[in-house]
């Protein structure tokens, strides 16, 4: 057996030249891992910018695009976007009592340039006719003769001319000329398609604050009429404008209640499931009554029950609404997630090492139970716009100068088939709005909560 | 399993009540008083209205002969239409809204079984992307939009045709239904399209799958009677509360299509503000969702025994 020989040297401790158990990667924070993740999906990045861009467009836009969205541009109604804007300045209206002499051609035709002033129409007398009836139309007449509106009676043969002056707008008319004779038999049908040019007296021009001074423009000149890059609705008032004001209740809401709510939420969830026993029961079964009301029911008979006074938009009374009927969701969820976290080691340690009620809830239980608070209150963004655009819709929303996007469509929908701009730009906005929120909501579900996460 | 229906049927006439009472007091807490909109009311006229709807009386009494009018049965007298009473407003309307929302859950639930399936089944390809685009559009578009929409491709559809396909709006044969119907379910129909996707996804990952894999089932039989059978139950849980979606989403669908419904009924009722009406209806509709939602439970419990219902 060979002898162990040690000398001096194998006592020395051995030099270490490397760490051994080193961390080849920074250490990341959950938050700093969640953040890494939602940025590799691009969908949810992207929507994340979409919410950022509508905010934006709802907060810095009114800056920039300075039009009152309350303001009515009467020479101006239902325009569609993109619209020619241009007025030739003409002299103040007189008065026409038919032409003595017929203007060349035959049939139903016109006696003058047609602007938005008047239309004058003159035609050759039918033989026999005694009687003739003036329609006009905003679509093409057809083999239907869907003639439109009526615009007069005439009786006598020799009343051959009409002014026709109700409410033109620049755009393409379909005029219709039926003549009868004495037993009320049609005798002949004429149309004429007139295409009206805007004009606009140099005073009225003045009155509307579009020139300084009569004198500034000559008859003929053509001015421009104020701007609407996204057209003006029923009363005149410019969409661009009322989607930026519209947006800023819809988002409000949308982004306020469920704040508010989730923040209720998590207080009274994490109560009933760190005192737990009776009191949670007793917590958690008036949850439950709450959510077996009907939702919607009650968001309008709460909204009739706090009532609007007058000159209130009557936005708080929605918030409060939504926040009384939304929270036991919420509350459920979190205290869910509390009864599962009180079990853990970490808390009967932190306990152990003297940690109070208050700080193991605060430090420990709602910290961990953040990224579901978070998914929630995603989701509840669409759904609170959802149900902002659905009251408005059916009246019950917001009081009518306030715009929202909900109740635009309310009033877009009446015109739907005339002007389509004035309902599809809002309903737009509420769908990309829902969809980026819809998005960010499963880019965060599956960036924060990996228990959570979608198949994909 | 009687013992659990009878709790919980115990448990939906209490959440009755509670709604009852809630809609109670709310509708006692709005401002102004429902004979305001009477022109032309004396003092004399005044008294008796009051006398006659029972508003004279201290508010727990009048509270009081609510609940036991509503035990009854009875629901009151419109107060916009004289002569008419709640009772037979919900008598005439409800069923048109309950066959319209049948008709919307049951296009729904199939519509959203069959899509969901089908894009589990071509998972990343292109079917999948064009059913999951769709189904995106279908939970981001408010349901009042599609609806006008559809009206005006129905409009659009007609005059090309030349002939009335479908009609437009309005009630009667089904012909009137399939619209509003497919309208009317859309939104949950996406809803449940992702559900069903997600929980087909999740299933062909489990044990049972391989197992009947390895004993050599075919696929198809594997589809339809371990992956398709076993992915549907997530789905029936929230067709429960899906029926509440849709019950409340018929307000809009039936104003856009002139439907002669309870939700239409409703809506004018609010913005007449025919106090009985509105409290009536909400009730009534509160009840009516409550059991459904136990109806659900029950149909559960019997669809998957492993549920246990106590």
């Amino acid at each position: 057996m060979a002898e162990l020989q040690l000398t001096r040297a194998d006592f020395e401790p051995l030099h270490t030249d490397q760490e051994i158990h080193s961390l080849s990667r920074p250490s990341l924070s959950y938050w700093q891992d969640a953040w890494i993740r939602l940025k590799a999906n691009t969908r949810a990045l992207f929507s994340l910018y979409l919410v950022i861009a509508l905010l934006a467009f709802t907060l810095v836009g009114p800056l920039f695009w300075t039009v009152d969205p309350a303001a009515q541009d009467v020479d101006q109604i239902s325009l569609p976007p993109f619209a020619d804007r241009d007025a030739r300045i003409v002299s103040p209206y007189e008065p026409w009592n038919g032409s003595s002499v017929l203007p060349v051609g035959e049939g139903l035709r016109l006696a003058d340039t047609p602007t938005s002033e008047a239309v004058r129409l003159v035609w050759d007398p039918v033989a026999g006719a005694t009687s003739y009836s003036v329609y006009r139309s905003r679509y093409p007449t057809g083999d239907d003769r869907a003639l439109g509106l009526p615009l007069i009676d005439l009786y006598g043969s020799a009343s051959t001319t009409f002014e026709d002056r109700l409410d033109l707008s620049p755009r393409t008319y379909y005029y219709s000329l039926l003549a009868y004779d004495g037993a009320g038999n049609e005798l002949d049908f004429q149309t004429l398609t007139v295409e009206v040019n805007r004009v606009i007296t140099a005073e009225s021009a003045v009155e509307r604050g579009l020139i300084a001074a009569p004198d500034d423009v000559q008859i003929g000149d053509v001015i421009f009429m104020p701007l609407h890059p996204l057209g003006t609705d029923y009363l005149g008032r410019d969409m661009l404008a009322r989607l930026m004001h519209g947006a800023r209740v819809s988002l409000f809401i949308g982004i306020a209640a469920p704040f508010l709510y989730v923040l209720f939420g998590v207080v009274y969830g994490s109560t009933a499931g760190f005192i737990g026993g009776q009191t949670d029961q007793l917590l958690m079964r008036f949850a439950d009554f709450v959510v077996a009301l009907p939702f919607l029911l009650f968001m309008i008979l709460f909204k009739i029950a706090f009532g609007i006074g007058p000159g209130e938009s009557g936005i708080f009374p929605m918030l409060v609404a939504l926040v009384l009927l939304s929270w036991p969701a919420t509350s459920r969820l979190v205290r869910g997630q509390i009864l599962q976290i009180r079990q853990e080691g970490y808390i009967n340690a932190s306990r152990l090492l003297g940690a109070a009620n208050g700080y193991l809830v605060l430090r420990h239980m709602i910290p961990n139970t953040m990224g579901v608070i978070l998914v929630t209150l995603t989701f509840a963004v669409p759904s609170a716009i959802f149900t902002e655009a659905f009251l408005s819709f059916i009246g019950m929303g917001v009081a009518p100068p306030t715009p929202s996007w909900g109740s635009m469509c309310n009033e877009g929908i009446k015109t739907m088939l005339t002007t389509p701009h004035e309902l599809i730009f809002p309903a737009l906005f509420i769908s990309i709005t829902v969809l980026a929120f819809n998005l960010l909501g499963d880019g965060l579900r599956d960036a924060l909560d990996a228990r959570m996460r979608s198949v994909e | 399993m009687w013992r659990y229906t009878l709790k919980r049927l115990v448990q939906g006439v209490i959440t009755v009540w509670f709604i009852a009472t809630a809609t109670f007091f709310a509708m006692h807490n709005v401002p102004g008083d429902p004979l305001l909109n009477d022109k032309n009311v004396t003092e004399e006229i005044r008294a008796n209205l009051e006398a006659k709807y029972g508003l004279d009386k201290p508010i727990m009494q009048q509270y009081r002969i609510y609940i036991w009018n509503m035990i009854r049965g009875d629901f009151g007298i419109s107060f916009t239409q004289k002569n008419r009473s709640v009772n037979d407003i919900i008598y005439s309307h409800f069923p048109v809204s309950a066959i319209l929302g049948i008709l919307a859950v049951v296009f729904a639930g199939l519509g959203g079984v069959l899509w969901g399936a089908l894009t589990a089944l071509y998972r990343n390809k292109l079917p999948d992307v064009i059913i999951m685009f769709l189904v995106i559009l279908g939970i981001s578009v408010p349901n009042f939009v599609v609806a006008a929409i559809s009206q005006l491709t129905l409009v659009n559809v007609n005059n090309l045709l030349g002939v009335s396909l479908l009609p437009i709006a309005g009630w009667g044969g089904i012909e009137h239904m399939l619209v509003p119907a497919m309208v009317l379910g859309l939104g949950t129909m996406a809803y449940l399209t992702r559900l069903m996707r997600s929980s087909m996804l999740e299933i062909v990952s489990s044990d049972f799958i391989r197992t009947a894999k390895a004993k050599g089932l075919p696929p198809t039989r594997i589809f339809t009677s371990h992956q398709l059978r076993n992915a549907i139950l997530p789905v029936i849980t929230v067709l429960g509360p899906s029926i509440a979606a849709i019950t409340t989403g018929g307000f809009v669908v039936e104003s856009v299509f002139a439907i002669p419904g309870l939700g239409r009924y409703f809506v004018q009722a609010v913005q007449q503000s025919d106090y009985t009406v509105i409290m009536g209806t909400t009730v009534f509709y509160g009840a009516f969702l409550v059991f459904m939602v136990i109806v659900v439970d029950l149909l559960y419990g019997w669809i998957d025994p492993r549920v246990r219902l106590e």
